[in-house]
Formats: structure tokens, C-alpha cells, sequence
């Protein structure tokens, strides 16, 4: 059934920290390794090897700069399904593949269901859904539902693959349901906001903001500076003053 | 947003179908004869039904769109999907009735004629239902949907009159008129709309880092297009929108006019004036979807 279900208690979802990611892609790409070999078809590429390859992507890295001059600054900035509360993706579904389960609020696909018209891609403004190329049928982030509640991995190894994989520490996954764990904490005190939040969509996913950068004036001293700042006494200060002397 | 041929051939051709079939039941055509009857039965049905067939064309998976009929309580598309067979179904009922016994009582034209202005509406709500194209998600989608439907029905009903060798009355042949400007005056409402109605999104709020200041695509996530790209970054035809604007009022609204008014005898040039519109909603419906600016494309710095 494609009616979004009753919010649920539970909803997991990704804090994404612009402030520390550098940009990597390793969860890029630890997010297509897992996802080619786990829920649903295998995600295709065109033209692997040659000079336009293109393919199926369920989390993509883009770069920002914002501001201007002295205090611009680049932003790394992963984008992957926000698994919205009110997935418009879910409802314009003419066929019920695409679903919000009412038990976690993850947003799949049943891709033995899906007829690939590819409309629920043009109802998501995040441009988080692409059509498999060879297997056409829509493909989009799981939450790694086959890892997050998998007993046969171990016990860190149960969040999404990009989580787990991410050097810097940039993306956390937890629950948003409950006002007490890790994720709303972080949300909580770094401010965490939503994407474009005037298209109505509820995301779960948050991202925290990059901290404010130092003003110039306010970093710390350079150390030519500091030495110059420094008037030397003792041994340094009669080498000083014969050293001068010698001209 | 990607302008497939076969969407475009889609609304076009169901469009104009099911508004031939809504001026049809209202028994404008004289179906006494045999040979009228399945005239006028293999365009009806060959329109609407050439229209469905092109719609499974762009599916991944053609073989499972009977699937779509079932998610009527949340999608415009599976409505659209349910309300089109429900139609084909009270057609057919309608035109094997006439075939064997007469003209149908009346009250099953005005069921057939709510069912056929529903399916144009619900066609145009898969588009007009879009937050995400903003000059689709607007009251004058419909209006533009339902207004095409209608003129270029009557348009084809008229062609079909005459072709039976009847006399279409002056009433019908100015309704007629009347309906076809009104159809491109709505358009025209609507292009105006699509210069001034500005999408409420922007890249400061698309990633939240308005408070930095402007905010600037620095690096795409890949080095070749992608699928979201192709399927909703289509700008080639911005350039020339206004040469295509001006090529599609032309074929299909100010020609069939002149035929309609200087040569309503004429079943050749009526034919014509057919083709023509049909010509010009394609070059119209082309535009609907190549004009639409989807607000993912922000992602992309466009």
C-alpha cells in the first residue's frame, strides 16, 4: 500500500556532519560495494570502462563553496534518501513497490513490484532515486536494512555501510524517535537542520552545519611573528649584539 | 524535465481521443449506419488506446503495468490508470448498445462524459501533483489538460461529421471555434505563469548553507551525467522556447481555426485541421515537459 503509514515511534535515519567531511567518497563507494551484492538487483553501470561511465547510486558526494572571498568556504556534502515522513515518493507509487515501513520509517522499494515509470525519481526533490540501467527498476538508499538488523554480522558492523566506513566520524545513524540517543543529541546541540525544508517533505535525515571559522585577527600568532616579538636576554642577547657589531 | 516521445504521444493522442469520445456519446455524429458506427469507433478507440499502449512504452518493466491499477487511493497515475479502463469498459458498452439496439439512454452519455473528464484530469494531476516542478504544480495544468481534450474533440468530431457527409451546424462549427481559442488562451495563462511563478527553493536552502552566503557548485558527485540529469536536467530546448511556442499556436490553433471557419465542408481540409493540432499539441506537450525546471537540478548549480 502506498498511503504513508501512522508516523512510527521509531525512526532511523543519518546525521550528516558537513563540518568534518572531507569529501572522500569512501562511503560512496563502500555504499555501492555492499548495495551491489545485497538488497534487490545488482546496481548496474554503462560504459564501466570507457569514456562516459554512468551507473546507479544511491549516495552521491557533491561540493559547495559558500560566502565570498576571505571567508568562503568549501563544503563536502553527502546526499543520499532522507527517508522523508511524508515520502512524496511513496504516495505518487501508481503500483505499492515503493513503501515507508510502518515499524522504522525506512523507505524501500519492492523491486519485484516495480514497473520502473521512474515517477516517484521526479516527485523527490533531493534527487535521491535512480533507475537501475539494466535492470530498470528504481534504486534507492536502505538504511542498509540488511546489515542494520543482520545477527549474523558483528555487532559494529551493524549500520549502514557508509557509516561504517567513513574515516572521518561524518555520518552517524541512530534513532530520531527517541529524544535521548546519540543522533538527537548532536541534532539537538549543533543545530542540525533539514533540506530544503519548504518543499514539505519532513526528512529524517539532519545535517550539521560547518562551524564558524576563526577571523583572521583571532588566529594564532605566526611564529616569525613571535620571534620578532621576542627581545632575547642572557647568552642570546650578547651574541645578538656582537653579531651586529660585526656588521 | 526529459521529454520522452512517447509520454508526449501518450497525452496527446488519449487526450484527444477521450475528448472525442465525451462529444461522440453525446450523439453529435449520426450513428445509424454501419459504416459510421465503426468509423467512428476505430478513431475513438485508436486514439485512446494507441495513447495507453504508448504509455508502457518508457516503463522498465511493461509487463507488471497491470500493477498500477491498484494504488488508486494515494496516485494520480494508478487513477488515471483505473479511470482510462473503466472508460474503455463504458465505451464499449456504449457503442455495442448503439450497434444493436439504438441510441443508449441518456444518463449513460453523462456517466461516460464525468468518467472521460476525470481521466483527463487525473492525467494532468500526475503532472500538476509534482512540489517538485513548480510550473507543473498549479491549478492551470488541469485547465490546460481538460481545455486541449475538449477543442481538439470537437475538432475531430466535426471532421467526422462531415466525413459521414452531414452538415455540422453553425453552433457546433462556433463552439467549436470558441473552444480552440479558449484552449490556447488558457496556454498562453499558463506561460505567463511559468516566467513569473518562481520555484520557492533555492541552493541556500537546498543545503541549508544560506547563513555562509551565496552558495556555488563547486564539484558534481561524478565525472559523466547521470540518471537524475538526464532524466530531469533537459535544457536544450529553453533556447528556443519561444520559436516552439510560436510554431505550436500556429499548427495547432490559428491554421485549424482558418480551416475550420473558411472550409467547414471540406472534409479533406478538415482532416487536415486534425493533423495539424494534433502537430501543434505535440509541439505544445513537447514543451510542457522540456520547458519544466525540476528543483533537483540545484544540486547541480542550475
Amino acid at each position: 500500500m502506498t498511503s504513508l503509514p501512522e508516523p512510527s515511534a521509531i525512526k532511523l535515519g543519518l546525521v550528516i556532519d558537513l563540518d568534518i567531511c572531507v569529501g572522500c567518497q569512501a562511503c560512496v563507494v563502500n555504499c555501492k560495494e555492499w548495495n551491489t551484492s545485497g538488497y534487490g538487483a545488482p546496481l548496474s553501470d554503462e560504459n564501466a570502462y570507457g569514456a562516459n561511465p554512468s551507473g546507479a547510486w544511491l549516495n552521491r558526494v557533491h561540493a559547495f563553496e559558500a560566502g565570498e572571498g576571505e571567508s568562503a568556504k568549501t563544503v563536502h556534502f553527502p546526499k543520499s534518501c532522507l527517508h522523508c515522513e511524508d515520502a512524496p515518493c511513496v504516495t505518487v507509487c501508481p503500483t505499492g513497490a515503493s513503501f515507508k515501513r510502518a515499524e522504522d520509517g525506512i523507505v524501500l522499494v519492492n523491486e519485484d513490484w516495480c514497473i520502473g515509470c521512474g515517477l516517484c525519481a521526479w516527485s523527490c526533490p533531493y534527487g535521491a532515486r535512480e533507475m537501475d540501467p539494466i535492470e530498470g527498476v528504481m534504486k534507492k538508499c536502505t538504511l542498509c536494512v540488511d546489515r542494520i538488523y543482520n545477527d549474523n554480522l558483528p555487532e559494529e558492523d551493524r549500520v549502514p555501510a557508509c557509516v561504517r566506513t567513513c574515516p572521518t566520524s561524518a555520518r552517524h545513524f541512530g534513532d530520531f524517535g527517541d529524544p535521548n540517543s546519540d543522533v538527537s543529541k548532536m541534532v539537538a546541540e549543533r543545530s542540525g537542520y533539514d533540506l530544503l525544508p519548504e518543499q514539505e517533505t519532513k526528512p529524517v535525515n539532519k545535517y550539521l552545519p560547518p562551524r564558524p571559522r576563526r577571523k583572521p585577527e583571532d588566529a594564532p600568532m605566526s611564529l616569525v611573528a613571535m620571534a620578532e616579538s621576542n627581545t632575547p636576554n642572557g647568552f642570546w642577547k650578547w651574541m645578538d649584539s656582537t653579531l651586529d657589531k660585526l656588521g | 524535465m526529459h521529454p520522452a516521445p512517447s509520454i508526449i504521444f501518450f497525452t496527446s493522442a488519449s487526450g484527444l481521443g477521450l475528448g472525442l469520445a465525451a462529444w461522440i456519446v453525446l450523439g453529435f455524429v449520426d450513428m445509424s449506419n454501419f459504416f459510421h458506427l465503426i468509423l467512428v469507433a476505430t478513431i475513438v478507440f485508436g486514439l485512446i488506446g494507441a495513447g495507453l499502449l504508448s504509455s508502457t512504452l518508457h516503463l522498465g518493466h511493461p509487463e507488471r503495468a497491470w500493477r498500477a491499477l491498484s494504488q488508486w487511493r494515494s496516485s494520480w497515475l494508478s487513477r488515471e490508470g483505473v479511470l482510462a479502463v473503466l472508460v474503455l469498459g463504458g465505451l464499449t458498452c456504449w457503442f455495442s448498445y448503439t450497434y444493436f439496439y439504438g441510441s443508449p439512454p441518456e444518463w449513460s452519455a453523462w456517466i461516460l462524459i464525468a468518467l472521460i473528464v476525470l481521466t483527463v484530469y487525473a492525467t494532468s494531476m500526475i503532472y500538476a501533483s509534482l512540489k517538485t516542478v513548480t510550473c507543473w504544480y498549479h491549478p492551470l495544468t488541469p485547465a490546460c489538460y481538460l481545455m486541449f481534450s475538449a477543442s481538439g474533440g470537437l475538432l475531430v468530431t466535426i471532421w467526422l461529421i462531415v466525413t459521414v457527409e452531414q452538415m455540422a451546424s453553425v453552433e457546433i462549427q462556433s463552439l467549436a471555434a470558441g473552444l480552440l481559442v479558449a484552449a490556447w488562451v488558457t496556454k498562453f495563462f499558463w506561460w505567463k505563469m511559468l516566467e513569473t511563478n518562481g520555484s520557492i527553493s533555492t541552493l541556500e536552502t537546498a543545503t541549508g548553507l544560506g547563513s555562509l552566503g551565496k552558495v556555488r557548485s563547486l564539484m558534481p558527485p561524478h565525472t559523466s551525467e547521470n540518471y537524475l540529469q538526464k532524466e530531469m536536467g533537459f535544457v536544450i530546448a529553453r533556447r528556443h522556447a519561444i520559436k516552439l511556442r510560436v510554431i505550436s499556436v500556429l499548427m495547432g490553433g490559428l491554421i485549424p481555426l482558418f480551416l475550420l471557419l473558411l472550409t467547414p465542408t471540406s472534409s479533406i481540409a478538415l482532416g487536415l485541421a486534425v493533423l495539424l493540432h494534433l502537430c501543434g499539441v505535440f509541439v505544445e506537450r513537447w514543451l510542457f515537459f522540456a520547458e519544466a525546471k525540476h528543483v533537483v537540478n540545484l544540486y547541480y548549480g542550475d
